[in-house]
């Protein structure tokens, strides 16, 4: 079994101190280990943005690609090679805002893909531009009278799309992120885990006191995983109202994943397959076929 | 008397068959030993507006269509109207005899015209859907081709209806054939004869560039369907599940080129069909994939832009956008094929060449060479034995006798040895689109920095020892020097041969391997042309402007088309002045 040494590295990350990043990524090689994942059986793909980095903090397969476009990449990878655990790892403008799209129908292809959103309400690395999480008022250099957007809902997004793994994370809470994490390593299908972590520089108004004030555990209040509907009512608490649910807000095994249902991958990983498998009957017939 | 070298042209409203009736009839003919060279002419709608499509018949390889038609084979009257003009003097005209059209526009010409109860005879024997049926077999009798090429065709392209319909259209043929023969002009000169011949396919350029990728070995396609590049998404989804694809319509281009990315990094070969406005999509998905090295094949389509511009129509308006889209500087490689043979070969190529190479190949087309069908005798496609060259490619015993794995080594030819991440514990290793060190780290180290740009567009000094040198026509010493690329080939050379055959003295450079410019093969061929005369289906002179960069030689003058219609050989010569 691997150790959390096993995907260290000897690079120390950028972040400021304090970040919620180094929660997500503390969390995330717990979560490996007691998956009992090696590196090289993951691919760990990132956007761009601070938090996106956490591959180059690493030892594991990553994909550090483009802002807004992880999660189109980790789906190509993914089908190409459906035996390695695809993990993305992208902040909330990525996800959220250049990579909206891309969610909207990775949730409902149903692509056997993690997907961890850093989200802390702020543009960091461009060092402070509101983003699409961001509070409807919330003063940026880009806002200056107080941003007029409403923010995103990203859990009632996924399950309006039908998603089968939507849950809520927060970077403070190790022990809880962590078993999100393995659960969702482990999930059949899309796994959203979208984790509340505050930016120490930028977004100084939602500190960790102020996400430990707003925050409560599902579990503790009986919401049952597997009610969609219920789920649904959780997912509106958070954005617009001031109690911010953490833990599975839906879940369901019952959906096949996307790669399950592509007949050629019947037959393993695409990337595992030789070039040519036809027989000679095979080639004359797509000639026979324009003649 | 013309035996078999005539151009038909089947006229109609959209929805009325006409593609399909065209393309059915260059099928039929094909199979009687002739060549063909189909071009469809149609607006962007589902019904209605004026389509057509013209069939062009020879005993040799016919390589492009021409203006004049012998046989209009009108579907509506609006058809005449349109078309007059490019009858030749005793050509003949197949139209049902309830459509009407101005009859003044044929007073002064010497044309037949061949009134048929075309609607009547499919309502009677089938359908009214079938008249597009009647109409092809009206053609056979009036040109003596025997009906049964027709039926066998219309037969297949209906089986799926079941036995019904294709027994309906049967009847269909053979009544209104009996009276097309009755009623055929006896000084109507035109005539097909059945030849004797090997076996032969009609294809289009995307159907070739489609065959050629699935036997070299493509194994993942992601796309969103955009003319004229669809048919290649959807070539490629049908044979998915036989050949063993994965096969993407994505929610857009941009997540198109990003699976391909994530695709090739897993190891496969993977390749997006699409057009220029989907390729402007893709724009900073090819610049990741040139920072991350990582090999794709990407077949570019072009029409008439800017923005939807032309959305069915044709243009070589892209040439400059596939040579520099994407931010930054990175090698890549473009290949634009001019016949149906030379797009299979360059699927094969490209595929090899982004492997051996790991880079971007792009395959630049045009909706004439993508849409329009020749007859290709089958055994010039060896489907079997198709070279495949994966480049540098580890496996997991080779790893084992090295210490440690650099995906991004500096080496002499800037191509790192790959090794597919995860397949051995050694390739374990960060792929970014960030500078990075030879271990794919991230690194902002100036000298780093600088040793990796170079790598990477060291790589190209090599491609370019793959690029084909132009193709050349006629006889050496010329007065003029057409110089062209890509599609234009057909009706380029056919210029050079009427010239030659007229006494003038011409011939042609024309270039199918772009960028990197086989540029000591160019200037060969140019430094001794006495009057170079470029042709293009562009505003800008976008080769024109190449080859000045690249060779430093100027054209004497340029014949550009950016009409939206592909280029003849009566254009080339009537804007020569010829």
């Amino acid at each position: 079994m691997a150790t959390v040494t096993d995907f260290s590295n000897d690079i120390r990350p950028t972040w400021c101190p304090g970040c919620g990043d180094f929660g997500i990524w503390n969390a995330l090689k717990r979560a490996l280990v007691q998956a009992d994942l090696t590196p090289r059986e993951v691919m760990l793909v990132s956007g761009i943005g601070c938090g996106s980095k956490i591959n180059d903090y690493m030892t594991i397969n990553g994909l550090h690609t483009l802002h807004g476009r992880a999660l189109a990449v980790a789906t190509g990878y993914k089908l190409a090679n459906h035996a390695m655990h695809v993990i993305c790892v992208h902040g909330d403008g990525d996800g959220y805002g250049m990579g909206g799209n891309h969610m909207m129908h990775a949730v409902r292809r149903n692509i056997g893909i993690l997907d961890i959103v850093q989200d802390n309400h702020v543009y960091g690395l461009t060092k402070g531009q509101y983003s699409p999480t961001s509070q409807a008022g919330f003063r940026t250099k880009t806002s200056p009278h107080g941003a007029l957007d409403r923010p995103v809902n990203p859990l009632a997004l996924a399950l309006s799309q039908g998603a089968t793994f939507a849950a809520r994370g927060f970077a403070l809470d190790l022990r809880n992120l962590i078993e999100l994490m393995v659960e969702g390593i482990q999930h059949r299908g899309y796994a959203l885990i979208d984790v509340m972590q505050p930016c120490v520089t930028f977004n100084k108004g939602m500190d960790y006191d102020w996400f430990t004030e707003h925050t409560y555990q599902l579990e503790d209040e009986g919401h049952d995983p597997s009610d969609r509907m219920a789920a649904m009512a959780r997912a509106f608490e958070y954005p617009g109202g001031e109690r911010i649910p953490l833990g599975i807000i839906y879940r369901t095994e019952d959906v096949p994943s996307y790669e399950e249902q592509v007949p050629t991958l019947e037959a393993g990983p695409l990337a595992a397959q030789p070039l040519r498998t036809r027989p000679s009957e095979d080639y004359r017939q797509l000639l026979q076929e324009l003649a | 008397m013309p035996i078999n070298d005539m151009t038909f042209r089947i006229g109609g409203e959209a929805g009325q068959g006409v593609e399909s009736g065209g393309a059915g009839f260059a099928k039929a003919l094909a199979r009687s030993g002739l060549h063909v060279c189909g071009v469809p002419d149609y607006y962007s709608r589902i019904r209605g507006g004026h389509n057509f499509f013209t069939i062009r018949v020879g005993k040799e390889p016919v390589l492009a269509t021409t203006d004049h038609v012998e046989v209009l084979i009108a579907l509506t009257g609006e058809t005449v109207e349109r078309h007059a003009d490019s009858l030749t003097p005793g050509s003949a005209i197949i139209i049902d005899e309830e459509q009407s059209y101005s009859e003044e526009l044929l007073e002064d010409r010497d044309v037949h015209v061949m009134q048929l109860p075309l609607l009547q005879i499919a309502k009677d024997e089938g359908s009214e859907v079938m008249v597009n049926t009647a109409a092809l077999a009206a053609a056979a009798a009036l040109t003596e081709l025997p009906l049964e090429a027709v039926v066998e065709v219309v037969g297949e392209n209906f089986a799926k209806k079941g036995s019904d319909v294709v027994d309906a259209n049967r009847r269909v043929a053979e009544a209104t054939f009996a009276r097309a023969r009755e009623a055929s002009p006896p000084s109507f000169l035109w005539k097909l004869e059945p030849l004797e011949s090997p076996t032969r396919v009609v294809l289009s350029g995307n159907q070739a560039f489609a065959m050629g990728s699935l036997v070299a070995g493509c194994k993942f396609v992601a796309g969103y369907p955009m003319t004229p590049a669809t048919s290649v998404l959807e070539y490629m989804a049908l044979h998915a599940d036989d050949w063993g694809l994965v096969v993407k319509h994505t929610e857009s281009e941009i997540a198109a080129v990003n699976m391909c990315v994530g695709a090739a990094n897993a190891g496969v070969r993977a390749m997006a069909p699409t057009s220029g406005g989907g390729f402007d999509l893709m724009s900073e998905g090819l610049s990741l994939a040139g920072m991350t090295e990582s090999p794709l094949v990407i077949y570019l389509a072009g029409r008439p832009g800017p923005a939807t511009g032309l959305a069915t129509r044709t243009a070589q308006a892209d040439l400059f956008l596939a040579m520099h889209a994407g931010h930054g500087e990175f090698p890549r490689v473009v290949l634009a094929p001019h016949t149906p043979q030379a797009f299979f070969e360059a699927a094969i190529r490209a595929f090899n060449i982004a492997e051996r190479y790991q880079l971007q190949v792009i395959v630049l087309s045009d909706q004439y060479a993508a849409a329009s069908i020749w007859s290709v005798d089958a055994s010039v496609f060896d489907v079997q034995n198709v070279p495949i060259d994966r480049g540098k490619w580890l496996t997991a015993e080779d790893l084992e006798k090295v210490d440690s794995y650099k995906r991004y080594a500096l080496t002499d030819d800037g191509v790192s040895p790959r090794a597919i991440a995860g397949i051995s514990p050694k390739a374990v290793y960060l792929t970014t689109g960030n500078e990075h060190r030879e271990d794919g780290h991230i690194t902002e180290d100036p000298d780093i920095s600088a040793a990796m740009a170079d790598k990477r567009l060291r790589k190209l000094e090599h491609a370019l020892t793959e690029m084909q040198p132009p193709l050349r026509h006629g006889p050496e010493d010329a007065e003029i020097t057409f110089v062209s690329w890509g599609s234009t080939y057909g009706a380029v050379r056919e210029a050079v041969d009427a010239l030659n055959r007229g006494g003038d003295s011409a011939n042609m450079v024309h270039f199918t391997d772009l960028a990197p410019l086989p540029v000591s093969a160019a200037r060969d061929a140019l430094s001794t042309a006495r009057r170079i005369v470029t042709v293009e289906g562009n505003v800008e002179g976008q080769l024109e402007r190449h080859l000045w960069d690249e060779v430093g030689i100027r054209a004497n003058a340029s014949i550009r088309k950016y009409d939206g219609r592909g280029f003849t050989a009566n254009y080339i010569l009537e804007s020569f002045g010829g």
